[in-house]
């Protein structure tokens, strides 16, 4: 494999030449995949809000936002600068500690679980070697969050929004580790780099969910079980609960529970297409497609053309993976609380585990194509 | 002193200040709820001093278990059992704090004389960073075999126990019977709590 764009090399070669000394230039590289990482993912999770818009009040035969820039595209915007404005209230008999803190508590961890996100070969903050396992372990902190905000709101509806947050996202991280680690076995590794790079060669034939149909579903279902979206969504179910844990806030910390929940969903999305279909690799690879036009894989705009293109088609195949859920919020109807943990633990738990057994037998049996 | 060390000094001292200001805190503060939301913190500080001491995989699955599982558990635990029982204060508490005090500090004291009498034999080898993760399994399955199965044995008795408990059918029928009689009529149709007993087989 060719090395692509490094641009940490690049920019620090750069500031260099201007006469930095080496230290200073990679002090100075240091914060700016973290601010880059954190405004992106604003973004994303913006035109998440967006989509939901559009998509529902389609699916509903509505035409939805629309005046404000054009098909509505300010909306977002015009919701954070709203919610920036507004009095930061918090209500008479709350903890005021843990009220405040609980936002941040979700927020934090979805933030930082971009950082294993690639969206090419060179482009992804760290390239770790726990990599899925990370994500997989600050998803699981969100709980304490819920759990934080469902107990200072001094509510009742808030407290059983969030125990029931911490309950549903317990019992839906099992099917959903155990149908990654599925992968990560048929991949030899944790890495999201080497997952893609595992299912790179023939274009859209060797993506994942070819080989693990079943685990893609499983995942799929688990992924939006955590992200809280309907079906799943009991934790802030408006008719019984108000809107759960997030019944008492508003202003900037209601704002950062709502980003964070958009986040959660952009992130599980696109780990869908990581894991699942291929990541930044295209239906037919660019690689096989130069080769035919005998261009050399070292070729400057040849690798900026891939670079882009793996940004384009990871954002496309995640959003494609949104879009099936605002439908599916659309279609479905929201289960029961005892559905809910049915599904989970007598349904996918078992599923997901034979589901391992097979690939594991599959792996011994066909090295050749699970990744021997 | 490159920047990496730096860093590295930095990541530690605030490390170090956050797990103990944080562990003092559990024991310390009177609210309970507290008390188990900064446990959190002490698991986490805990992790990043794993990852400190380059061990990526164990920093994550100390933030997966401990945090994810283990804290959460414990808040379960803290807001599902509502016992509403008026405070008691007792009289001369005192003692018992001190008590309590003086143990922890003996203890602490005979752990120091330990730590800074033991001649450590500190290793000069590289730590295997991200390849530890295919070591820790080697392991597993060789010469730690014995103690993961046997763990693993342990949640199994662990995760029936609680069955068993949550389902509460191990109630002998004829018991179950009385109750029936018992009952009246606009009684939920639930097991009581009070029947759980071992007693009869």
């Amino acid at each position: 494999m060719s090395p692509g764009i490094d641009l940490q090399a690049s920019f620090v070669q750069a500031l260099t030449d201007l006469g930095l000394p080496t230290g200073a230039a990679k002090a100075i590289w240091i914060p700016l995949p973290m601010v880059l990482m954190v405004a992106a993912v604003t973004v994303l999770a913006l035109v998440a809000t967006w989509m939901e818009r559009k998509i529902s009040a389609a699916a509903q035969q509505r035409i939805g936002p629309e005046y404000m820039g054009p098909f509505g595209m300010m909306v977002p915007a015009a919701d954070v600068l709203k919610l920036l404005f507004k009095e930061n209230v918090s209500p008479a008999k709350t903890d005021p500690w843990l009220f405040a803190l609980a936002p941040l508590l979700v927020f934090i961890p979805i933030f930082l679980s971009y950082l294993i996100v690639p969206f090419g070969q060179r482009i992804v903050i760290t390239d770790l070697s726990v990599g899925v396992f990370l994500w997989i372990s600050l998803s699981s902190i969100a709980p304490i969050g819920l759990l934080m905000a469902g107990y200072s709101s001094n509510n009742k509806y808030s407290l059983l929004g969030g125990l029931r947050a911490a309950a549903q996202s317990i019992s839906y991280e099992i099917p959903l580790a155990l149908s990654v680690l599925a992968i990560a076995m048929m991949s030899n590794s944790l890495s999201t780099i080497d997952i893609v790079e595992q299912q790179s060669g023939y274009g859209i034939l060797s993506w994942n969910v070819w080989r693990q149909p079943v685990g893609f579903i499983i995942f799929w279902i688990a992924a939006l079980a955590e992200a809280e979206r309907l079906p799943f969504d009991l934790p802030e179910a408006e008719e019984e609960l108000v809107a759960g844990y997030q019944t008492e806030y508003g202003a900037v910390k209601f704002m950062m529970l709502y980003a964070g929940s958009y986040a959660n969903l952009v992130l599980s999305a696109l780990m869908v297409a990581v894991l699942y279909l291929g990541g930044w690799e295209s239906p037919i690879p660019v690689g096989m497609l130069a080769d035919l036009l005998g261009v050399s894989e070292t070729t400057p705009w040849l690798q900026l053309i891939t670079g882009s293109l793996g940004i384009i088609m990871t954002l496309f195949k995640a959003y494609l993976m949104l879009f099936l859920a605002v439908l599916l919020r659309w279609t479905v109807p929201r289960v029961r609380i005892d559905q809910l943990l049915d599904l989970g633990w007598k349904f996918l738990l078992p599923i997901s585990l034979v589901n391992l057994l097979l690939t594991a037998g599959l792996k011994l049996a066909f090295p050749f194509a699970f990744g021997g | 002193m490159t920047l990496a060390d730096g860093v590295q000094i930095v990541s530690f001292v605030v490390l170090a200040v956050m797990m103990i200001g944080a562990a003092l805190g559990v024991v310390l503060l009177n609210n309970i709820v507290y008390s188990a939301f900064l446990l959190a913190l002490v698991f986490i500080s805990i992790s990043g001093m794993y990852i400190l001491l380059n061990a990526s995989f164990v920093a994550a699955a100390q933030v997966l278990i401990y945090v994810g599982a283990v804290n959460v558990l414990i808040l379960f635990g803290i807001m599902l059992v509502n016992k509403r029982q008026a405070f008691v204060p007792v009289r001369n508490a005192w003692i018992s704090k001190a008590t309590t005090a003086a143990v922890c500090v003996g203890l602490f004291a005979l752990l120091s004389t330990m730590v800074l009498a033991t001649p450590w034999s500190v290793s000069t080898a590289i730590p295997i960073g991200d390849t530890a993760l295919v070591e820790i399994g080697k392991h597993f399955f060789s010469d730690y075999l014995l103690p993961f199965e046997l763990a693993s044995v342990l949640l199994l008795m662990a995760l029936i126990g609680a069955v068993v408990l949550a389902r509460r059918d191990y109630l002998p029928d004829e018991l179950l019977a009385q109750e029936e009689m018992r009952k009246t009529a606009l009684t939920l149709p639930e097991r009581p709590r009070e029947l759980i007993s071992g007693s009869r087989k």
